[in-house]
């Protein structure tokens, strides 16, 4: 049995992820893959993602994979990464799809109107580089991570959720937007934690130990 | 608080050993790339930049393995670039482990490689690096630099300022920008063409050559408007770290990831 599946719905690389994950828990199985039947047997499900929204909602229908995605993000630890966290969402102003709707909010691009520091000078899109991570609850995936903790960031788009509810961080750029959502067994991040140094190495040692709730099948320790 | 501004340390790759030129030029030997790429992780380098600047095909692959190497082990992005001619380069070195791929003679050669490559895998690992000398202009409102290729060899008749809003336009997530007039000579970057080109553009600018002194990093930022700066040989022989860097350019009052 596939201890960690990353979902792989051909947008983008994913070495970089699934690296991270083995230099954390390296005694535990680590498969990138397309196959709907791998992603449910596993016990852990990451869910990347780059590029456009557009494109990335459309390859994963291509692979037969929604349903696969759904099922793990109502079952078993899910950790959604960039674009993984903004698919959860209902809609997004890019290319004015649909998300999978699994959390009430949308997708919204940096308004240019908006992007100025307090200087008044420009601020670059895509928000690309090293922010800061507010946490706004306590959660197992921050054990060892303290607040205001930076974590590296790429992307143009941004989430607006409907609830605060599932807000696990903030960051600033210019204005507070969610950077990390967390619902039942599910935790979702818009930066790259496999590219964030120590911050981010934590992060997935604690979701590779994560036992979201009693509700949820028992799964193995691994590191 | 909010978005630090980024090191970039740039390794210039040839043969399997890093090496620094001067004025594009005069190789020196500067160490082993995996050891280097682990020692500034350390340091708190932001991100790194390999250059791949070996001359034959021959070797090719030999970045690759070095790639691989390095991403195993260090965790922070990598930027890959040199001698990337098509989407399956692109595709090479990032299933090796870069991040980011830095395109820069075959983005004039043939524009269409940056859209399909960014269309592919994304604006965001998609970069465009751009060598650029001044052409004409003593002072700053009529300054004009022109876009080289071919390690610096060839004049393309380009405007740099339009040729980045170009490859903007086309999908390039990010511009490095090199001063050819001041790479490798320590004098700091070129300023005015640092600033023009990341005015003129929405997408971050890294800036490079010349960087002599810490001074010079701060410079970059604050006058240049680069949201990262580049730099080599001041790292690469131990005459400044990169943690001593980042203090230096926060006593500055610029945002740094410490």
């Amino acid at each position: 049995m596939t201890d960690i599946a990353i979902i792989d719905y051909g947008m983008g690389n994913l070495r970089s992820v699934s690296k991270a994950l083995e230099h954390v828990a390296p005694n535990a199985s680590v498969v990138v893959t397309s196959d709907p039947a791998v992603v449910r047997q596993a016990a852990r499900v990451v869910f990347p993602g780059q590029g456009a929204m557009p494109n990335c909602m459309h390859e994963m229908d291509a692979r037969g994979l929604r349903d696969a995605v759904l099922d793990a993000a109502a079952s078993k630890p899910f950790l959604g990464i960039c674009l993984g966290l903004q698919m959860l969402f209902e809609t997004s102003e890019e290319g004015d799809v649909q998300g999978l709707g699994i959390l009430p909010g949308k997708v919204r691009r940096f308004p240019p109107a908006a992007m100025k520091d307090a200087n008044g000078q420009k601020l670059k899109v895509p928000h690309m580089g090293w922010n800061q991570v507010h946490q706004a609850i306590e959660h197992p995936l921050w054990k060892g991570i303290t607040t205001d903790a930076r974590f590296y960031f790429v992307h143009s788009y941004y989430v607006e959720t409907a609830d605060p509810e599932p807000v696990a961080a903030y960051s600033f750029y210019p204005f507070q937007f969610t950077c990390a959502v967390a619902k039942d067994n599910i935790f979702a991040v818009q930066f790259h934690p496999e590219k964030s140094h120590v911050a981010g190495l934590t992060l997935l040692g604690n979701f590779v130990q994560w036992e979201p709730g009693s509700t949820n099948k028992a799964s193995q320790i691994y590191a | 608080m909010g978005l630090a501004k980024r090191i970039i340390p740039c390794l210039d790759v040839t043969n399997g050993r890093v090496v620094k030129g001067v004025n594009f030029v005069a190789l020196r030997d500067a160490g082993d790339p995996v050891e280097i790429s682990r020692r500034y992780d350390e340091q708190g380098a932001d991100e790194l930049t390999f250059l791949d600047i070996t001359a034959s095909s021959d070797n090719r692959d030999l970045i690759l393995r070095i790639i691989e190497e390095v991403a195993a082990q260090v965790f922070i992005p990598l930027t890959v670039g040199g001698g990337v001619r098509q989407v399956e380069d692109v595709r090479r070195l990032l299933n090796a482990g870069a991040d980011k791929v830095s395109i820069n003679t075959s983005a004039v050669q043939n524009p269409q490689l940056v859209a399909d490559a960014a269309g592919h895998y994304g604006s965001q690992c998609i970069v465009v690096a751009i060598d650029a000398k001044q052409v004409s202009g003593a002072d700053t409102d009529t300054n004009r630099w022109e876009v080289f290729t071919h390690g610096g060899r060839r004049a393309t008749g380009l405007d740099a300022v339009e040729w980045a809003k170009k490859m903007q336009s086309l999908g390039a997530g990010e511009i490095l920008l090199t001063s050819m007039d001041r790479d490798g000579t320590r004098n700091g970057f070129d300023l005015a063409l640092t600033r023009a080109v990341s005015d003129a553009v929405d997408v971050p600018v890294i800036a490079s050559g010349g960087v002599g002194n810490l001074q010079h990093l701060v410079e970059g930022v604050l006058q240049g408007h680069a949201e990262a700066v580049l730099a080599a040989s001041i790292f690469h022989y131990g005459e400044y770290g990169i943690r001593q860097a980042k203090e230096y350019m926060a006593q500055h009052g610029i945002e740094v990831r410490l």
